[in-house]
């Protein structure tokens, strides 16, 4: 399956970014070939408003159904909820040792955003 | 005439400037609090208020049987209050500025307005001082629509003085665009200062014509005095930091019914204002 990491860089040992609206990267891992496609995240980098509805609209579209991340809004939330992607936050260490968690089984999914939103 | 009274920092007094001014000029004018977040001019006042009005904003409203998922109006909102996700349509009413640009851009006509409540708009007077101000629905992110419904009760055929809200952001702009005066009011402090100069770089951008009143004058450093000189602003008051006037707002009691001698110094204030503004246009 598809899995979407948020992440500093576009390899599997880059570290995972703990932003996920405004991420620099985020990667669209396939668990079972590790093969990855990268979606370059700089335009929500520097986005006005509504980063994480963007990046969030993005996932879906790529058609990941997890994604891994650090902190998660509540519109990011709503938003990934709506296309379908599951969401597990407080994420940390590199891409593939979070790729290799959610392969054991050892990361565990949240239904609310774990931040405020911001204005 | 339209003044608008701003600080960039605040608490630096725009308020006690603005209730003072108005009071002073006694007939033909009108203020009108624009600091919606949190108003208080009417703390000084004590208006009657005699009308009161909802005010709304339009944000969009989906409907998705005639929805084809084409994305265009998420793609056209440059707040990102529309996001579309496989068969779902998304919004995010606090993001809208509801410029309608979705409902132009929808080639199935499924984008339609909602009202949302922005807070209520409230008028009265205070003995021959007209007095409106906006009180934001608690919650309401976005003040600049509010702003702008006070404002639609400006009367060109009288003084209209406008209490802005401190900063320099969209909210300020709201209160301070299509003014004929921007009077700053600040204090000789270096946090005072810095917060001056954003200020009046905003002003530059809207190309007003601005002068200062320095609050509390007495104190702080001489450093407002030389950027003044050095930008070519006028300084049209100066007010000490007297311990009448300090305790006179702590009792929500104005400059010029405590201490009747600064009345003619307000009235000298606006007259100064009445002149550059004369100035400014021939």
């Amino acid at each position: 399956m598809k899995i979407a990491i948020t992440s500093k860089g576009t390899d599997l040992d880059s570290e995972v970014d703990p932003r996920f609206g405004r991420a620099a990267y985020i990667l669209i891992v396939d668990t079972f070939s590790l093969g990855i496609e990268v979606m370059d995240n700089s335009e929500n980098v520097n986005a006005f408003k509504g980063a994480g509805i963007q990046a969030a609209a993005m996932v879906g579209e790529n058609g990941a159904e997890v994604l891994l991340t650090g902190f998660c809004g509540p519109n990011a939330f709503k938003t990934l909820n709506a296309a379908g992607v599951k969401v597990a936050n407080d994420v940390t260490g590199t891409v593939r040792e979070a790729v290799n968690a959610f392969n054991e089984g050892k990361i565990s999914f949240t239904d609310t955003a774990n931040v405020e939103g911001h204005w | 005439m339209i003044i608008s009274i701003a600080s960039g920092k605040g608490g630096t007094g725009k308020t006690t400037v603005a209730t003072n001014m108005a009071v002073s000029l006694g007939s033909d004018v009108q203020l009108l609090d624009c600091d919606v977040e949190e108003p208080n001019a009417h703390l000084f006042m004590n208006p009657e208020i005699d009308k009161m009005e909802t005010a709304y904003t339009l944000i969009p409203e989906i409907d998705e049987d005639k929805c084809t998922f084409c994305k265009k109006c998420a793609e056209i909102c440059r707040f990102k209050a529309i996001a579309v996700v496989s068969k779902t349509v998304l919004t995010f009413p606090e993001l809208c500025h509801s410029c309608g640009g979705c409902v132009v851009v929808c080639p199935e006509n499924a984008v339609t307005e909602a009202k949302r409540e922005l807070g209520v708009v409230e008028q009265g007077s205070s003995g021959k001082v007209k007095f409106v101000h906006g009180r934001l629905r608690v919650g309401e992110a976005m003040s600049p629509p509010l702003i702008k419904k006070v404002r639609s009760h400006i009367r060109p055929d009288i003084i209209n003085i406008i209490d802005a809200p401190p900063g320099t952001s969209c909210p300020v702009i709201a209160a301070m665009k299509d003014t004929d005066f921007v009077l700053m009011v600040t204090e000789p402090t270096p946090f005072g200062l810095h917060d001056l100069t954003l200020g009046v770089e905003a002003v530059k951008l809207l190309n007003i014509p601005c002068g200062l009143v320095i609050n509390r004058s007495d104190i702080g450093n001489k450093d407002v005095w030389d950027y003044a000189e050095k930008e070519n602003l006028p300084i049209l008051l100066e007010i000490p930091f007297d311990r009448r006037i300090a305790e006179a707002y702590s009792r929500g009691k104005m400059i010029v019914d405590e201490m009747p001698e600064w009345k003619d110094k307000f009235i000298e204030l606006y007259n100064h204002i009445k002149n550059l503004v004369k100035r400014e246009k021939n």
